[in-house]
C-alpha cells in the first residue's frame, strides 16, 4: 500500500487550482486597494480649526487619544464631589474650541462634531450639555 | 521654653487669629469655609435652608421665576409635563382661617428616599448634604419621583435645547432642585434666596447648618421651626418656621 500524496486530500496538489486561487486573491486585493483609494478621497477630512492657538490642557497627541477618559474622570469628580476645576471640564473644552462664527463646537465644521462624524462616533454630550461658549455666569457670593 | 509650651502658645495664637474679626461680619474662619475649586465637597458642611413662612408673601413667585431663570427651565405651555424644581403652595387652616404661603422644593434630606430606591446609584447625596441626580447614570425609571414625599422630582419628557452651561439637562432623565449647586460650589447661594432678598421679603435663609455662626443656624436657633413631614424622620436640610 503506497502513501497518498501529502496534499491531494485537500486538492492543493493541483497546480491549475493553485494558480486560479492566487489570481482571485490578487483581484480581490486590487479591488480593495482601489476602493480604499477612492473612498479616502470621497470622505472629507475633519476640520480642526484651532482659533485660539496656545497650550491645550494636555499635549495634542494625548488629547486625541485620551480626551474622553479625561472628560469622564472630570465628570464624576464634578458631579459627585463638586470639584469644578476648568482643566478637563467639558465647559473648558467648549470655551476654548467653540467656533467664532457659530459660537459652537457642533455643526459640520464644529471642532467636536466634524471629527466625531469622520470617526463615526456618536456625540452624546451635547444632548444635555451646552455646546455654546459660556457667557460670564452671574451669581454673587454669599 | 519647652517644645510643649511653644506648641501650646502657637495653638492659642492661631486660635485667636482665626477668631479675630478681619472686618465687621467677616472672620478668617468664614473665608476658610469657601472651598477652592479643586477641593471636594466636605461632610463638615451641611447645606440647608430656612423658610420663614411669616415673611413669605402670598402671590409672590419671585423664587420660582428666579429658579427657572437660573437653571434654564422653560415654560412649554404644558404644565402637566413641565419640569418643576420649586413651587409655591398656599395653605389655609379651615377652622381658624389662618393662611400661609411657602415654597416647596427638594428638601435635601439626610436620609433621602430617592437615593434608597434608585436602581443605578444615579440619585445620590453629596458629602455636604446636597441631594442630586447624576444624569449620566439615570435611566429615567422614575422610582425616585414616586419615593419622594415632597413631590420634588420631575422627569424631562421632551427634547431640550439651549441649556445653561452650568446646568446640563436632557430628555429621559429625572431632575430636581440642586440648591444651585454650581453657585454654592463657588461660594454663592441659591437663586431663589437671592430673589427673595431682592424682593425685600428675606423669607429664605441659606447656609451651613453645621456652622453655629452661620446666618441660617442663628435663625434656626431663634425661630421655632420644623421639617415638613417630620414623621418620616428624613432629617431634611430645608426647614420651615411658622407652619
Amino acid at each position: 500500500m503506497s502513501a497518498p500524496p501529502a496534499t491531494s486530500r485537500w486538492g492543493w496538489g493541483n497546480s491549475g487550482v493553485k494558480r486560479r486561487i492566487a489570481l482571485a486573491g490578487l483581484v480581490v486585493a486590487a479591488i480593495a486597494v482601489a476602493t480604499w483609494a477612492v473612498g479616502a478621497s470621497q470622505v472629507a477630512k475633519p476640520v480642526v480649526a484651532i482659533e485660539k492657538p496656545g497650550e491645550c490642557v494636555e499635549a495634542t497627541e494625548v488629547m486625541r487619544r485620551e480626551h474622553m477618559k479625561f472628560l469622564a474622570h472630570q465628570r464624576d469628580r464634578t458631579m459627585r464631589e463638586g470639584v469644578r476645576t476648568k482643566a478637563h471640564s467639558l465647559a473648558g473644552c467648549v470655551d476654548c474650541h467653540a467656533s467664532s462664527k457659530t459660537g459652537s463646537v457642533l455643526g459640520a465644521e464644529g471642532f467636536c462634531q466634524s471629527c466625531h462624524d469622520y470617526a463615526g462616533i456618536k456625540l452624546d454630550c451635547f444632548e444635555c450639555h451646552a455646546s455654546q461658549r459660556a457667557t460670564p455666569a452671574p451669581g454673587g457670593r454669599r | 521654653m519647652s517644645g510643649c509650651d511653644r506648641r501650646g502658645f502657637l495653638g492659642t495664637a492661631a486660635a485667636a487669629l482665626a477668631g479675630a474679626a478681619l472686618a465687621p461680619g467677616i472672620r478668617l474662619i468664614d473665608l476658610a469655609g469657601a472651598r477652592a475649586p479643586e477641593e471636594p465637597a466636605s461632610d463638615k458642611v451641611r447645606w440647608g435652608m430656612l423658610v420663614d413662612t411669616t415673611k413669605c408673601a402670598t402671590g409672590c413667585d419671585d423664587c420660582v421665576r428666579a429658579c427657572a431663570r437660573e437653571n434654564g427651565l422653560r415654560d412649554t405651555g404644558r404644565p402637566r409635563t413641565d419640569a418643576q424644581w420649586i413651587r409655591k403652595i398656599d395653605l389655609k387652616d379651615p377652622r381658624r382661617g389662618r393662611q400661609l404661603s411657602a415654597p416647596v422644593m427638594c428638601q435635601h434630606c439626610a436620609h433621602p428616599p430617592c437615593v434608597d430606591v434608585c436602581p443605578t446609584g444615579a440619585s445620590f447625596k453629596r458629602a455636604d448634604g446636597i441631594v442630586l441626580v447624576d444624569k449620566h447614570t439615570c435611566i429615567g425609571c422614575r422610582y425616585c419621583v414616586m419615593a419622594c414625599p415632597y413631590k420634588a422630582r420631575s422627569f424631562v419628557h421632551e427634547d431640550l435645547a439651549g441649556q445653561k452651561p452650568e446646568v446640563p439637562r436632557g430628555k429621559g432623565t429625572v431632575e430636581g432642585c440642586t440648591l444651585c449647586v454650581h453657585r454654592v460650589d463657588r461660594g454663592g447661594g441659591p437663586a431663589c434666596v437671592e430673589a427673595c432678598d431682592a424682593a425685600g421679603h428675606g423669607a429664605l435663609v441659606f447656609g451651613d447648618l453645621n456652622d453655629p455662626e452661620s446666618a441660617v443656624a442663628k435663625r434656626l436657633r431663634e425661630l421655632p421651626n420644623r421639617a415638613l413631614r417630620a414623621d418620616l424622620r428624613l432629617d431634611p436640610g430645608v426647614r420651615y418656621s411658622g407652619v
